[in-house]
């Protein structure tokens, strides 16, 4: 009986098997599920690779058509989509309206998360579905009325427009990623000080906010890159000179007039390195599994 | 809090009305009502400012068409049949997109529970098609699954297929790029959700002898079910929305014209304010109308502890 169960438990572990030492080891013969799964995702891990490397070696290459791979290689793209798509300007627009939409809903969403956190009152469930619309509402569906609205108070396609339409997903979000955060905060640090003679701004600044921090940072770089990457609302809202880069990217695809791919492509592909430190800087701060519930293990 | 700070500090001279007034910020402190909610106050306001009027602005903007009366936009986008099939179009990628993705994501991420190595690096790697963003994605689509891209290249090498295979610019590349970039997204959400449930669960079942598709079906499915409405829901979200890859890997004018493009021409390109408007509150309400169905389900399921903090 016993060893059976034992058997049951060691299966349960699906590939992972224990040797006398309790030490785990991958199993050499894998059932074919096993297979089956690891297939699926070496499969789309190839395309992903695929459709990633595409554009990386099409933007360095000097020409490519049917054939393997491009025929000489180049970086004068680079130079010409920097002059061509105006991306100095492009850039500095971007990172001007990401800069003001992560510290603006900081500022906004942080306070409110703490009294969601902190107090049970009547029409609190009233409240987070009014912080759960905007991130439940497609920005499409939402944006063309708030475009229609920014276009009445002459805020469409300046700045000011292009980051307060932002900041229609970035507070909810900020706030959702910050009330279980505070939550976790034991509510008797704050009393203990508030015993020990500390007023509120010496609680906010000397307790809290220290305590916040990993957690403002956490949701600052969340908004960062969400902002960063958010096509629709930008793409609704924004004029000539408050472009995003991927907004410039997609006029640049959709535009007319005849454009060379591989200049497209190097833009894209500075937009991804962009991206991708982004991406190493949140990882270095965020757990992106652990958003949502912690690990039991 | 304030209360207890008033009361000694409460002049004398009506008893009374001090008394009455403390009551009151006492009771309402008693339910969760006091100077803390005052916090909230920038978020909500902010919120109504950019997310409500404007919301109800359209909606009174989508009843004032330039002609057809008061429902003459609706009426307008109900009888022009290109219009009404783009409804149509966006539930067939949107729904097969969410499914594919929730699919495939559970059974991945039940093998994937256990700790192993470079599990980190594998999680770090799903993330890059999330910060890829729909325009990159679109440009690599074309290129890598064009006539001459590797795909098809790879096809004509192993012999599958005598001529390049046509799965950009139509609905295939639509779809195509709805997972790519939505599969790592449900992963992770599956993924976090799984990892919340205890494994102790499953033991327990081990030891009264359950095979691992009972373990599977009437332990863990159980407890994740909830999770997978969620996760079904932000996907669908998300592809119910799909609009630049629709444009740029898409047939827009054909099998890929979804509802997001009707309301983005009419708006935008005919400056026809009220008819976008109105093509966005269709939006809007079909989508509310697919959460609110599966919210319902949900709630109809087990909702109680996972065992962890899920």
């Amino acid at each position: 009986m016993s060893g059976q169960a034992l058997r049951a438990v060691g299966q349960g572990h699906g590939q992972l098997g224990h040797d006398e030492l309790g030490q785990p080891r991958m199993r050499l013969a894998m059932r074919p599920g096993a297979w089956l799964t690891w297939g699926v995702l070496a499969f789309f891990f190839i395309n992903l690779l695929g459709v990633i490397a595409t554009v990386v070696l099409d933007s360095a290459g000097r020409q490519w058509f049917n054939t393997w791979l491009p025929t000489g290689w180049t970086g004068s793209w680079y130079s010409e989509a920097w002059s061509e798509f105006n991306l100095g300007q492009v850039l500095i627009a971007t990172l001007e309206i990401t800069l003001a939409v992560v510290a603006v809903s900081l500022v906004i969403a942080t306070p409110a998360s703490y009294a969601l956190a902190r107090r049970s009152f009547p029409g609190k469930k009233a409240l987070s579905i009014l912080f759960a619309l905007p991130i439940l509402v497609p920005p499409i569906a939402y944006g063309i009325p708030l475009a229609t609205v920014l276009y009445k108070f002459h805020l469409a396609g300046s700045l000011t427009g292009v980051i307060l339409a932002n900041l229609v997903p970035s507070i909810p979000f900020v706030v959702f990623t910050m009330t279980p955060f505070i939550e976790q905060i034991d509510p008797k640090i704050e009393q203990a000080a508030r015993v020990c003679g500390a007023g509120t701004m010496t609680v906010l600044t000397r307790v809290l906010a220290p305590l916040l921090v990993p957690g403002l940072l956490a949701a600052g770089i969340l908004v960062l890159v969400r902002t960063f990457g958010m096509f629709e609302l930008t793409f609704l809202t924004s004029g000539p000179t408050s472009q995003t880069l991927i907004v410039a990217l997609f006029s640049a695809v959709n535009s007319a007039g005849i454009r060379t791919s591989q200049s497209i492509d190097a833009m894209a592909v500075l937009y991804t390195a962009t991206m991708a430190v982004l991406l190493v800087i949140t990882l270095r701060f965020v757990n992106p599994t652990q958003l949502i519930a912690r690990t039991s293990d | 809090m304030t209360a207890v700070a008033a009361g000694p500090q409460a002049p004398a001279p009506d008893p009374g009305t001090v008394r009455g007034r403390v009551a009151l910020t006492h009771q309402l402190a008693e339910r969760g009502v006091d100077r803390v909610l005052l916090l909230a106050v920038p978020g909500v306001l902010a919120l109504v400012a950019l997310f409500c009027y404007p919301f109800l602005y359209g909606l009174q903007l989508s009843f004032q068409p330039a002609h057809g009366g008061v429902l003459g936009a609706y009426k307008a986008f109900f009888s022009d049949p290109f219009a009404r099939k783009s409804i149509w179009q966006t539930f067939a990628l949107a729904i097969p997109a969410s499914l594919i993705n929730v699919g495939a994501s559970v059974p991945i991420s039940y093998r994937m529970r256990r700790e192993f190595r470079g599990k980190r690096l594998l999680l770090a790697v799903l993330v890059v098609p999330i910060t890829l963003g729909t325009v990159l994605t679109a440009e690599g689509i074309l290129e890598f699954y064009g006539p001459a891209g590797w795909f098809n290249r790879t096809l004509h090498l192993l012999g599958l297929s005598s001529s390049p295979v046509k799965l950009t610019m139509n609905y295939t590349g639509v779809l195509l790029s709805l997972v790519i970039s939505g599969f790592p997204f449900a992963y992770l959400l599956i993924h976090s959700y799984l990892s919340g449930i205890h494994p102790s669960m499953e033991k327990a079942a081990a030891t009264l002898g359950a095979d691992w598709w009972r373990r599977f079906r009437y332990v863990t499915l159980p407890l994740l079910a909830p999770g997978l409405m969620t996760t079904f829901c932000l996907t669908f979200v998300m592809t119910f929305a799909v609009f630049p890859s629709a444009l740029m890997v898409g047939d827009p004018d054909g099998s890929t014209h979804v509802i997001s493009i009707e309301a983005y021409e009419a708006a935008l390109q005919r400056f026809d304010y009220a008819q976008g408007c109105a093509d966005a509150m269709i939006m809007t309400a079909l989508m509310l109308a697919v959460i609110v169905a599966v919210t319902a389900l949900r709630s109809r399921l087990y909702t109680g502890a996972t065992g962890g903090k899920g």
